[in-house]
């Protein structure tokens, strides 16, 4: 047999499938659609930086009975409007009391309600502090905590106003002045990379890992040709391995310029790192497409079982969130997956520019992760393969 | 095109099977079978869906390892001597293995590569692959646009490549329409006259086996029942039983029927419709005495046939079991019997 015929032969096996695959015009099509469709979707879906939550319906419930005559809830809903004028944040409409913005928004009539209570005016103008309840719909959690945020920010903000200007009128304080005196500190941003970032720049790297992981070869149902042909088995092997490497290292670089092109991401690390990150993604899951194959009997079973192995990594590797958002058991769990470390190294040298020392925990793992998984499969398909 | 290779010493045997088992788990797919093929001799393996009839095909293609017994083919031995084995046979295999997305002279290129054959003796060879099967002027067209006649013109000439002394050919009529299976039967016959390749065939079609093979293996449950020609396994079914007539009278009348029934050779009369009989008699002149009586009666013959028996009667007697196949022949071959068949075929895929 000798290295030159394995070498050959797997060529050979290479050649067939990236014929196949380049043939293949739909498969084609959705090697450009699929990370478009990706990028655009989880873009746009996931707002890049700040609120941009607009046109809110929000019922306002103005309870206050006012006290000497001084109704401050009016006051407030004035100034609320001012400042939805400007924002547009919210739609706003009135509402009676608790029990009606309730059942408003169990009919999805508003997003969610502002009760301003009876005592309002009195407790401020006797030295206590006022409250404004702020109540949020349970059932769309994202939107709920996002409109608790905002309006609680607002409301703050309105309060904080106000103290300046008793502080400015009653005690004589500079506005400046009163102003330190509320608020004394103040916060500035800024970011590594320097300049504007949006969504795309964070998920971009983690898309690239994930559809590089997809592209494994699913067709080994006619096998049985170069099985009984006299080659080495390690040759379809080795042949799969190539044409899948090469076929996962276009599709990065399709991601990559279609991410650069169309939405505006760019590159701050090495290039030439990325792309060998990229192959080394490729093959710490060649490992785990030869193991599915190994042991399943059809294309159909195989393409399941990738798929429900895919889907959990998809969304715990951090392709989407960041993992620091997940819970702390789901953050540990998060690191038995190589996708982790693919889209960390990723994002750390397309994001943040980082070197080789930077990412070298991320290529050690994924290496040896790859390694062990060809360990483990490669004697399995081979078994598999003389049932 | 000429015979390949005369290395091993030349005894005229192709295959030595002795004592084969394979099991799956608990099931024995394969159950202690022994037999030889002779050089240039087709033979065929006749027997249900799941009788065991591809997983011994895959043993002696060294797909699929016996759990016991031993098999030379083409003088290696199937388990130690695998290689030399794969140098020397074809595999048309139930499932066509072929790429869609190529032509037809890129996967007959791909295969050949795999056997090592120099540039331009492939290609001299694909070409004459090619017009064997007059498939030539679809050579570079994708293997996708073919019907499957023509796919399974090319997919048998692809395992022709290497010039396989033994052909093993794998249910090779499957989900062929009946002009299709005619044209792969006629390229088995040239294949063995043209090129005096070995070859062997499973089928469940009795017919097929009949009219394409010189010796027939019946298979059962994973059991060899009887191996013989096809003329010496009907024996075995006319040597006990009567010999069958068909008798097709325009005037069929009652009195007739009595008086053929009173022949003391003639064993059981049924009559099928208002012009026909089936009469089964026993002896060496029941035919002269039957047509006698009809004549002396005034019966207009019409046509007298000699029903033969079937391979169909052979599998009856041998197993005691009606050939379940005629569903499948009839266009549903997925029909399996028991786990096993099902199980089996997923797995080798």
């Amino acid at each position: 047999m000798g290295v030159r015929n394995i070498a050959r032969h797997s060529l050979w096996i290479c050649w067939k499938d990236l014929l196949e695959f380049s043939r293949s015009k739909l498969r084609l099509i959705m090697l450009v659609l699929m990370p478009l469709f990706m990028m655009v979707m989880v873009g746009f879906i996931f707002p890049s930086g700040g609120s941009t939550i607009s046109d809110q319906p929000i019922a306002l419930a103005n309870m206050d009975a006012g006290y000497n005559n001084n109704f401050l809830g009016n006051t407030f809903v004035a100034q609320l409007n001012v400042i939805n004028n400007n924002t547009g944040m919210m739609d706003l409409s009135t509402a009676k009391d608790f029990g009606s913005i309730k059942s408003e928004i169990q009919n999805s009539k508003v997003a969610g309600g502002i009760i301003i209570p009876e005592n309002f005016s009195s407790n401020i103008l006797t030295g206590e502090q006022g409250y404004v309840t702020i109540v949020i719909d349970q059932s769309n959690p994202q939107m709920s905590v996002m409109i608790q945020t905002v309006l609680s920010k607002t409301i703050e903000a309105m309060g904080e106003q106000m103290a300046i200007h008793s502080l400015n009128s009653t005690y004589n304080v500079s506005i400046i002045q009163a102003t330190s005196m509320v608020k004394p500190y103040n916060v500035q941003i800024r970011s590594v990379p320097e300049g504007n970032t949006n969504y795309f720049q964070f998920v971009a790297p983690g898309i690239i890992a994930m559809v590089v992981m997809i592209s494994y070869e699913k067709d080994m149902g006619t096998l049985d040709g170069m099985l009984v042909a006299p080659i080495n088995r390690l040759s379809i092997i080795l042949g799969k391995v190539m044409a899948q490497t090469i076929r996962g290292m276009l599709q990065g670089f399709i991601i990559l310029l279609l991410a650069v092109i169309l939405f505006g991401v760019v590159v701050q690390g090495n290039i030439l790192l990325v792309v060998a990150l990229i192959v080394l993604t490729v093959f710490s899951f060649v490992g785990l497409g030869i193991l599915i194959t190994s042991f399943t009997d059809k294309e159909e079973t195989a393409t399941m079982v990738m798929m429900t192995l895919m889907f959990p990594m998809m969304f715990l590797s951090g392709v989407f969130f960041p993992l620091q958002q997940m819970p702390s058991y789901m953050q540990t769990f998060a690191h038995f997956l190589p996708l982790t470390y693919a889209t960390t190294a990723l994002r750390k040298v397309m994001v943040l520019g980082a070197d080789i020392p930077a990412v070298a925990t991320e290529i050690t793992i994924l290496v040896g992760f790859g390694v062990i998984l060809l360990m483990i499969a490669v004697p399995m398909f081979k078994r598999a393969m003389s049932r | 095109m000429t015979v390949a290779s005369n290395e091993t010493i030349d005894n005229g045997v192709a295959i030595e099977i002795s004592h084969l088992k394979k099991m799956f788990d608990d099931f024995v797919a394969v159950n202690d079978v022994s037999f030889s093929v002779k050089k240039g001799e087709i033979f065929g393996l006749l027997g249900p869906n799941g009788a065991g009839k591809s997983t011994l095909i895959r043993m002696l293609c060294t797909l699929s390892r016996p759990t016991e017994g031993f098999a030379t083919v083409a003088g290696y031995d199937v388990l130690k001597q695998d290689d030399k084995v794969r140098e020397h046979v074809g595999l048309v295999s139930e499932k066509m293995i072929m790429y869609d997305q190529l032509t037809a002279r890129e996967n007959l290129k791909l295969f050949g590569k795999l056997y090592n054959l120099p540039k331009d003796v492939l290609n001299k060879r694909i070409d004459e692959l090619l017009s064997f099967v007059r498939m030539e002027k679809w050579a570079d067209y994708k293997i996708a646009t073919f019907s499957t006649g023509m796919k399974q013109r090319i997919n048998v000439i692809r395992a022709l490549v290497n010039q396989p002394e033994i052909l093993f050919l794998d249910e090779p009529t499957l989900g062929l329409d009946p002009q299709s299976t005619a044209e792969i039967r006629e390229l088995i016959r040239r294949i063995n006259a043209e090129n005096g390749t070995t070859i062997i065939l499973t089928t469940h079609i009795m017919v097929e086996a009949d009219i394409l093979c010189k010796r027939i293996g019946i298979i059962d449950h994973g059991k060899v029942v009887a191996i013989d020609t096809p003329a010496n396994l009907k024996k075995l079914v006319s040597g006990t039983e009567a010999s069958a007539f068909e008798i097709e009278i325009s005037n069929l009348e009652p009195g007739i029927v009595s008086s053929l029934q009173s022949l003391s050779s003639v064993k059981s009369l049924v009559q099928e419709d208002p012009t026909r009989l089936t009469v089964r008699a026993n002896g060496n002149d029941s035919f002269d005495s039957i047509v006698d009586n009809l004549r002396k009666n005034g019966a207009k013959i019409l046509m007298v046939k000699n029903l033969e028996p079937s391979l169909e009667d052979v599998f009856l007697h041998l197993t005691g079991r009606e050939a379940r196949e005629k569903v499948s022949e009839n266009g549903n071959p997925k029909r399996r019997f028991g786990p096993h068949g099902r199980r089996r075929n997923a797995r080798v895929r």
